[in-house]
């Protein structure tokens, strides 16, 4: 059992450390391209410093992001042999595919880094373009493995065996769509603001430095534009949990009893035994209005489930009104930049702007991590949703505490590293006086 | 056959897992070891050398693991459960190499600093190859063994035995001999840089000789399928292909002709490697899993063959531009802004 409790959150901690050099492994390869680009049309060399400060930042995220990424490869197995031995030739698909993506994204990062001088601008920034495409697609097969145990399809079951499968349809599975979405705006969401944050933080000190001006302009762009389809995307994401993971839901609402017009609960401290929540903002009908659009919907609540087959109602309510929290917050500081845009007033010169963005730099990881949480916890005890519980697929190895702790101190150490060594490539920024 | 096909790319995917990734680890033991009155020099040639490549060359194995467990799942399965825990050291030195060859590039801290990271890189580029040797060799000692696909023989079986062991050894000294045996072509601006590296060449190129004779005698008790495998008919011509092509390595490098040494050290160990997937055919893992037993289902294994001829074809040409843009050092030294 103790084992069991460690495998998960060894292969957590392993999801959570990786997650944030994924999504930077996808959002900053965009931006550097948008800064390239603008050097290539304006001739401006700010942006080409900038360009090549964040592809230094990114060096060092991509090679730790590399690594974890291996290490999580192998853990599939190491931890979950169960699962793998089953779901190998079902989901192996994706994986292959990602294994190509990320083949691709390994070579023009090399080509993007080191071939400032060996090749022709425009080449350049086309290898930068390819690096970014290939970032996005390793996102996006991943992702669908995931979406694969939440909503498992493309085999038969007969018995204990799986039969008839199909990995094409495994890959197109019903919850691929909206989880790709979803997590390929949130990468964009979470790094645009981390960097526009970063960036707002050294403007605050500096308003006239036209290096982070020039930052901040881009990441903004990203983030602003990200954020509110984000938003969107998250709606059409919670109706397909409703349709396709109704315990999900129930547990990501603390929504215990079946109702029609169900009222949605915002915090509070969900109580399993009695089945209620107390010290809860309740929102009538809001529920209902939030999965069908229709205040008068029936809502399958949690008591509709044997209590053996119930995430825990806690860690996934309050996950998830975390990440919506931080969505709502991010929408906002979108709509005040969206709002200075429009009146066309400099961004820098808004104080209060800079350090709301400053304030916000974390969020979009923290909805990130939260929104994992989410989906990972919300589809406990299975580990192929409605197929295969998690205890059956845990390795029958002993003492997982022991690579659970030597991995999350190595992990611990690394971000230490990591902090500090992107904290230093900023130091030696030009400021605006030379 | 679809899944002979994949077995043939997990064992080509391994070849230039060894070729290209191995020696990027050669390239952190000559760092470790970095001696003489050029040692900065060697450590900095070798970190230009590898720097734009070391990621792409890494994806080698994630492939080679990939396809493992969707074309072989309970294959995977018992692997990853009978050899958790070298698995996991050998995880824990790639972790430690990447990081801390990324982090000495960029710390821009003294030079102490700079060091220490240097040693752990070293250090963890000397630990992996060790592992992955075992880990290898285990495969075929025999002593995992499994009922249905559940490992019966608990999680220290096979990867501690002599035969593993020399296994590790060897891996460890061919990476070396072809990390310092590629340099020599990467320094050859530099005269007294490419003595250096030719030197270790030439020593690692001596020392597999006997390691290789430890493999092959330690494997008659330690691996006695794989022992078989290799008293085959086929097994003195591939002998004598190897052979050859470490003698010419060897002279290659003696003579200077150092183009012709980095072809015969691949083609070397290109060999030993086929040989060993010849001698270890049918048995994934000797001798409860084959190949055949542990086969996915043939859809999933005729989609992986169609994404993998068609990851082929887009990505080499790719990966040749990569190659051949960096092959020698930049005017001015280092690339980086």
């Amino acid at each position: 059992m103790n084992d069991l409790v460690f495998a998960r959150s060894q292969m957590a901690m392993s999801l959570a450390f990786h997650i944030v050099f994924a999504a930077l492994g996808i959002g900053m390869p965009v931006l550097m391209c948008m800064a390239e680009a603008l050097h290539l049309r304006t001739g401006r060399l700010v942006y080409l410093d900038l360009c090549k400060r964040w592809a230094r930042g990114t060096a060092i995220l991509f090679a730790v992001g590399a690594v974890s990424g291996t290490v999580l490869s192998f853990e599939l197995g190491l931890l979950w042999p169960g699962f793998m031995k089953e779901a190998g030739a079902i989901i192996g698909m994706p994986f292959s595919l990602e294994g190509f993506a990320f083949f691709s994204e390994a070579i023009f990062l090399g080509v993007y880094l080191y071939g400032w001088k060996r090749i022709p601008p425009f080449m350049h920034w086309l290898s930068g373009v390819v690096l970014a495409c290939s970032g996005i697609l390793s996102g996006v097969f991943v992702v669908t493995a995931n979406a694969w145990m939440n909503a498992p399809a493309g085999f038969k079951r007969v018995g204990e065996k799986f039969t008839e499968i199909d990995p094409i349809a495994a890959m197109v599975n019903p919850a691929s769509f909206h989880e790709v979405l979803h997590m390929t705006l949130a990468a964009f969401v979470a790094a645009g603001f981390a960097v526009a944050g970063v960036h707002a933080f050294f403007l605050l000190r500096d308003r006239r430095s036209e290096f982070h001006r020039a930052a901040l302009g881009i990441a903004l762009t990203v983030a602003c534009v990200s954020a509110p389809l984000q938003i969107v995307s998250g709606d059409l994401s919670a109706r397909s949990v409703a349709k396709l993971q109704p315990a999900k839901l129930a547990a990501m609402e603390a929504h215990y009893r079946t109702e029609a017009g169900a009222p949605l609960y915002i915090g509070g401290l969900p109580n399993d035994d009695l089945k209620t929540i107390t010290y809860a903002l309740r929102i009538p009908k809001g529920l209902s209005l939030l999965v069908a659009h229709d205040p008068t919907t029936r809502v399958v609540g949690l008591e509709d489930f044997p209590r053996a087959d119930w995430p825990n109602v806690r860690i996934v309510h309050w996950a998830f009104d975390l990440m919506v929290g931080c969505g709502m917050a991010l929408l906002g500081v979108s709509a005040w930049t969206g709002w200075r845009w429009w009146q066309k007033r400099p961004l820098p010169e808004g104080g209060w702007l800079l350090r709301a963005l400053v304030l916000a730099s974390p969020l979009g990881f923290v909805a990130l991590e939260a929104g994992w949480v989410v989906t990972e916890v919300g589809r406990q005890p299975w580990i192929i949703q409605g197929i295969m519980r998690t205890a059956e697929a845990v390795t029958p190895m002993h003492f997982i505490a022991v690579p659970f702790v030597a991995f999350t101190v190595l992990y611990f150490f690394l971000a230490a590293i990591v902090i500090l060594l992107l904290r230093r490539q900023f130091l030696d920024i030009p400021d605006s006086t030379t | 056959m679809y899944e002979l096909i994949i077995a043939a790319f997990m064992l080509l995917s391994l070849i230039l897992y060894a070729l290209l990734g191995g020696a990027d680890f050669g390239g952190g033991i000559w760092d470790l070891l970095a001696c003489g009155p050029r040692a900065e020099k060697q450590r900095k040639a070798i970190a230009e050398a590898i720097s734009p490549i070391w990621e792409a060359n890494h994806v080698w194995l994630i492939l080679v693991i990939v396809l493992l467990f969707s074309a072989f799942p309970p294959a995977f399965a018992a692997l990853m459960t009978a050899l958790n825990i070298p698995i996991t050291l050998m995880l824990i030195g790639i972790v430690l190499r990447g990081s801390a060859f990324i982090f000495r590039k960029y710390d821009s801290q003294g030079k102490g600093v700079r060091h220490h990271w240097g040693t752990v890189f070293g250090a963890a580029s000397f630990l992996t190859p060790l592992f992955q040797g075992m880990i290898l060799g285990a495969l075929t000692t025999g002593r995992i063994r499994g009922v249905e696909g559940q490992v019966t023989t608990g999680f220290f079986a096979g990867w501690q035995t002599p035969f593993a062991l020399s296994c590790g050894v060897f891996a460890l000294v061919l990476f070396a001999f072809l990390a310092a045996t590629y340099m020599t072509l990467y320094t050859r601006a530099e005269p007294d840089l490419q003595n250096d590296f030719r030197r270790r060449a030439l020593g690692c190129g001596l020392t597999l000789g006997p390691v290789a004779l430890a493999v092959f005698l330690t494997s008659k008790a330690g691996a006695p399928e794989m022992f078989r495998g290799l008293t085959q008919w086929w097994a003195p011509l591939l002998l004598a292909g190897t052979s050859l092509c470490a003698l010419t390595a060897l002279l290659a490098l003696w003579r200077r002709w150092f183009a012709l040494a980095r072809i015969a050290a691949a083609g070397q160990v290109m060999l030993i490697l086929t040989g060993w997937g010849f001698a270890q055919y049918p048995y994934l893992i000797t001798p409860d899993v084959t190949f055949h037993n542990s086969a996915a289902p043939e859809a999933t294994l005729r989609l992986l063959t169609y994404a993998l001829t068609a990851g082929a074809v887009l990505l080499l040409p790719a990966l040749m531009f990569l190659f051949h843009l960096f092959s020698h050092p930049e005017n001015g030294g280092d690339a980086q802004p």
